[in-house]
This record gives C-alpha cells, structure tokens and sequence, in this order.
C-alpha cells in the first residue's frame, strides 16, 4: 500500500501525467493490448474455426457500405474470415513475437555485454566483434535465411505449427548486439566507479558483483532501447509475413493479413488491407511515442522544469 | 599476547606496466603493525599512499601488479594466497574505507540490502541474524532510528551519515585490521572531527587495528600513534607520531611541517619544498628526494638512502643524519 501510495506521488506519474501525449498513447497502447489478449472473449468470431467460416461470406464491406452483412463489422476477408476478429487475434500473434524475441534478444544481449564490458580485454574484443558481425547481417536477411531453410528443411506443415517460436528465435538471435552494446557501454562507465571498488573490497565474487551490483546499475538504457525493439520486432515480424516468410495465413499476424489483402486491393477490396494496416501503424506508433516519453524523462538533460 | 604482529609488510613493491616500460609506485615499503595498533601513512597525491592499501588487499588493479615483497597477516602470506581465500579475508579481516562516501555505496540497493550481503558474503547466518548484526552496527556508530535507516537508499543520507554507513560496513565482520584511505577528506570541517572521533573510538574499543591515509598531517596526528611518511613510493620517515610531528629528522618531513600555518608567525611567508614531487618516470637516481632537498649532497645524487634507525624510535631514509 505504502509502495502504491508512493508510486502514484512520485515524480514518474507525475510528469506522466502532465504529458498529454504521453497519456495518448499509453491509452492507445493500452487499448490495442487489452483488446487483443482478451480476443477469445471479444471477438465475435474465432477465425481459427474452420467449421464457422464460409467461403460464400468472402469479401464483404465493412458495415457502412452497400451489401454489408450486419454479422461483419469491418467486413470479411476473402476466405470469409470477419475482419475485426481475425485482427485481434492478429495483433495477439504479432504482440507476442514482439515481446518473445525482446525478451531472448536482452536475455542474450544484457548476459553478453555484462560479461564482455566487466572481463574486457580479448574477451570483450572477441564479444563485440562477434556483435559487430552479426550486426553487419540485416535482420531481414538473417531472417529470411533461417526461414527459408527451415520451411525447406521440414516442410510447409511442420512450419506453420512453429512459426511463432521460430519467428521469435530468429528476430530475437538477430538484433541481440544492440543489447550488448548498450549494456556493455553502460557497464564500462560503472564498472570504474568506487562502488564497484568497495563491493570487490568488501569480498565479494565477480559474478556476484556484475549481476547484483551493476546490471541494476544499467537498466536505464535498457529500458529505453526496449520500447524501442519491441516495435522493432514487431515491424520485422510484419515484413517478414508480408513476403511470406513469417506467420502462415491459416494463424495470421498484422502482417500476414495485411499480405493477404494486398492481393485484393486492386480488385476493390481495400479493407482486407487497409484495417491491419492502421492497426499497426497505431500500435507502432503508440509503443515508440511511449518509449522517446521514458527516454526523455530518463535522461537529466532534457530535464524539463 | 603472541609477539607477531598482525601486518607485517616487507620490501613492498608495486609496478604498473605502462607502454614505456614498468612504473615502480611503491617501492621497497616495510612496516609492521600490531594488534590494534594505529598507523598513519602520509604523503603527497602521487605519493603511494592509496596503492599501497590497496596493496596489502592484494587488490591493485590493472595494470598495476605486486613485483616483489611480502604481506604477512595473520599469519599468511597474502601474496601468495589465490584468489578465493583473499576474498574471504577482504570485508572479513580486513576493511577498507573510501575517500568519497556518494560514491562507495550503491546507488540502486538499500544501505540493509548492502550491509547484510556483506555478511553473508562472509559468514554462515541466517538474512535475521544478518540484519541484527547490521543494526547492532549502525547503532555502533551513532545514526539515529537504525531501524528505518536500514530501507533507505544512499541518496537519502546526508555525506556524513554515508560515510557512518561505511564505516558500519566497514565494521560488520568485526575485521582485524581498517585500512582507511582518507575517510575524510570529502566532508566538510565540523564533520571531520566527528568521524575521527567515531574512527578512533571504534578501533579502542573493538581493539581493531587502523591504517590512516591521508595527506593531511593534523588528522593523522590526531588518530595514530605511529606515522609512516611517502614520498614517490618509498617510506622517507616512520616513527612514533610525537616524534615524527615534533621533531622530524628527514628533510622532506621537515619541510612538510614547516609548511604548516600554525608553525609560522602571523604574517610570515610560509616555507615551501621548492619543486614538486618527480613524477614516476623521473624519478631521480640515489634519493628520490634529492633534486628538491636543500641541504643535497654528492652522496645523495649516488646512492639511495637506507631506512636506519635516527633518532629515538625514528628511521628516517637519510645520508645527512647521523
């Protein structure tokens, strides 16, 4: 309670608070988040029943145009999916991979660039340039890559069952140095300061000192650069559904139906495209207008009084 | 008691690998300390003094490496010892205590959190037993409702309450022997005094061995009985600190003392060491003090002076005294 009472007075909420645009987009966020992890409960259809779609309801307008179907909010797609719950679910799909392959990219970039920025020498060398390579990699290739050679190693079927972890492997594996870089640069301003001299007086192990005593130490940025990669990682999910290579149309993300309805689009049925579409541009948009809010208030240099 | 003393270091050196070749910072250093004795180390920036407590941790940090010598404490050769038993004597049986108190503790973890794992780093007790060892010592050194201050961050300590806190660090093993490296040199005046108080106090009455460095002769005087004075890392002077303050016998602690406001009449120009200390790669052959002495002679430009006994108690590394 105390915790709480102290939390809602401090000065985090408090300039939160006064920061209409931080407020919007938290709301937005909060919003796209909800609705799309309470789908099962919201949606008016579950587009993964192949038993309640029917081909014949494929390309209906959404409510507002002619021959609507009241049953169809923003319309269907062309399997005769309804728009809106095949989106939620959608975005389900697409917020988990993002959060999965943040997640494995700070496991392996924090562990990396805590241990290369606190050992140095070759160790780091070795470390950083290893990053340095596996940044020269664009995530898409690497992605496409590893996907590409997964589907022809195990087939289409085998694929579709676990192209949510893969995705999550491949988009976390690919972007984890810009964790180790932060984390290692943080670790290389704290490991000089004295408290790290007075843990190692007082005896404690290396280990001990680099989990507990630093890495606290250089959560800040952290913190900011993971606003930033979940909106990466879901932008790279996305582009990699469009062309194919991520989630299979039978469990759509974002990007898979945006993919799927780009083939419609010339054909007059541009809401297949279009609603995925503004769906993660908000979602984009809100998490990264979000994360330049934290990472204004986290630097002391753009205090504003 | 056994006649062994508790530290005794012999022909300390310190080397730090530079680019050009080894930097000796301290070199050939020698003293004993006895249980519960009290040592000042004085000297110059530059001088030694902090790497040679950091030397006898046996934790001088790259590049800088022990080259020779020997730490006898306890009874064991801390030169010698690997890596895991040094830990278990560093924060244990010997503590340390920083210069500048905003930065010794962790910004991110509470003053308990800190305290108690310095205990169990080192003892088997449970996180209970911890944390009453913990306030048992900061009632020790006089911080008001320990209790409450335990939850705190360091942040909200004032700098003299911080540097309590780490002296309570300090004193949480109940340690043989506190190296101090100038505990107060970043408080303000009227503070100072309370902290030497508290210091001195403390090593009476837990019968806690003191290494004082500092650079600033009245503390020292104050705190020690012993003084032990550096210059461009060998001991210049060592002896009782009557002696030492009162009647110094090396040119270069001369010169120190006489350049203290209160030894000058009002309104005399105060004496100087013309020069500066050499830095470690000038240092000048035969006396490392020689280029600045004023009473320097062929022999001192020669040969380097032994530490002899000079005057009662005294040894002084000097040609001229006799």
């Amino acid at each position: 309670m105390q915790g709480w009472r102290g939390f809602r007075k401090s000065y985090f909420v408090y300039s939160f608070l006064r920061d209409p645009m931080a407020i919007g987009s938290f709301l937005c966020l909060a919003i796209l988040v909800m609705v799309s992890f309470g789908a099962p409960l919201i949606a008016p259809h579950d587009p993964y029943d192949s038993s309640t779609i029917d081909i014949m309801d494929s390309e209906m307008p959404p409510l507002w145009l002619d021959q609507s179907d009241a049953r169809f909010l923003l319309g269907t797609d062309s399997q005769g999916r309804d728009m809106l719950s095949t989106m939620l679910y959608g975005m389900r799909v697409s917020i988990l991979i993002g959060l999965g392959a943040v997640a494995l990219q700070a496991l392996m970039g924090i562990f990396v660039g805590l241990v290369a920025g606190y050992r140095g020498g070759r160790f780091d060398a070795f470390l950083m340039r290893l990053a340095d390579v596996q940044l020269s990699f664009s995530t898409y290739m690497v992605a496409i890559f590893f996907g590409a050679l997964f589907q022809a190693a195990f087939g289409m079927g085998r694929y579709e069952q676990l192209a949510v972890p893969l995705l999550v492997i491949i988009i976390g594996f690919a972007e984890w140095p810009q964790y180790a870089r932060t984390v290692r640069a943080s670790v290389l301003a704290e490991k000089k300061k004295e408290y790290v001299e007075a843990a190692r007086v007082i005896g404690l192990s290396p280990s001990r000192i680099m989990w507990r005593h630093i890495l606290p130490n250089t959560l800040t940025p952290v913190l900011v650069i993971s606003t930033v990669q979940v909106a990466n990682a879901i932008m790279s999910e996305a582009a990699l559904s469009f062309i194919g290579l991520g989630m299979p149309v039978t469990r759509p993300s974002l990007g898979s139906l945006i993919k799927a309805g780009f083939d419609y689009i010339f054909s007059g049925s541009w809401w297949i495209t279009l609603f995925p579409g503004v769906a993660l541009v908000v979602l984009i948009l809100s998490i990264n207008l979000l994360g330049d809010w934290l990472r204004d208030f986290l630097n002391p240099k753009l205090y504003k009084a | 008691m056994d006649r062994q003393p508790l530290l005794s270091v012999r022909d300390l050196e310190i080397r730090f690998r530079m680019r050009h070749g080894d930097l000796t910072a301290v070199n050939h250093v020698s003293f004993d300390l006895a249980r519960g004795d009290r040592l000042g180390i004085v000297g110059e920036s530059g001088a030694g003094k902090s790497v040679t407590g950091f030397g006898i941790l046996n934790l001088v940090s790259k590049p800088g490496y022990i080259a020779g010598g020997r730490l006898l404490f306890e009874g064991r050769e801390l030169t010698a010892l690997p890596e895991e038993d040094l830990r278990q004597i560093r924060g244990n049986r010997i503590s340390m205590i920083f210069q500048d108190p905003m930065m010794t503790l962790n910004p991110v973890l509470t003053v308990g959190t800190q305290m108690v794992e310095t205990i169990l780093a080192h003892r088997a007790v449970s996180r209970a037993e911890a944390t009453a060892i913990a306030l048992d010592r900061i009632r020790k050194v006089a911080i008001p409702s320990p209790q409450k201050r335990l939850q705190q961050y360091p942040h909200e300590f004032s700098g003299g309450m911080r540097q309590r806190i780490v002296i309570a660090i300090a004193l949480l093993n109940s340690p043989a022997l506190i190296i101090a490296d100038e505990p107060t040199t970043a408080l303000d005046v009227t503070i100072q005094a309370d902290i030497l108080a508290l210091l001195l106090g403390l090593c009476q009455s837990e019968k806690m061995g003191l290494i004082l460095i500092t650079h600033d002769l009245a503390v020292v005087s104050q705190v020690a009985e012993r003084i032990a004075v550096m210059y461009a890392g060998t001991i210049v002077e060592i002896g009782p600190t009557a002696q030492v303050a009162g009647n110094p016998q090396h040119p270069y602690t001369r010169g120190l003392l006489g350049a203290l406001p209160q030894r000058v009449p009002r309104g005399g120009r105060l004496n100087q060491i013309p020069g500066m200390m050499p830095t470690l790669t000038r240092v000048p052959e035969g006396c490392p003090f020689s280029n600045r002495c004023t009473l320097c002679e062929e022999v001192c430009r020669r040969r380097v002076p032994p530490l002899e006994p000079k005057a009662a108690g005294c040894l002084a590394a000097c040609h001229l005294l006799d």
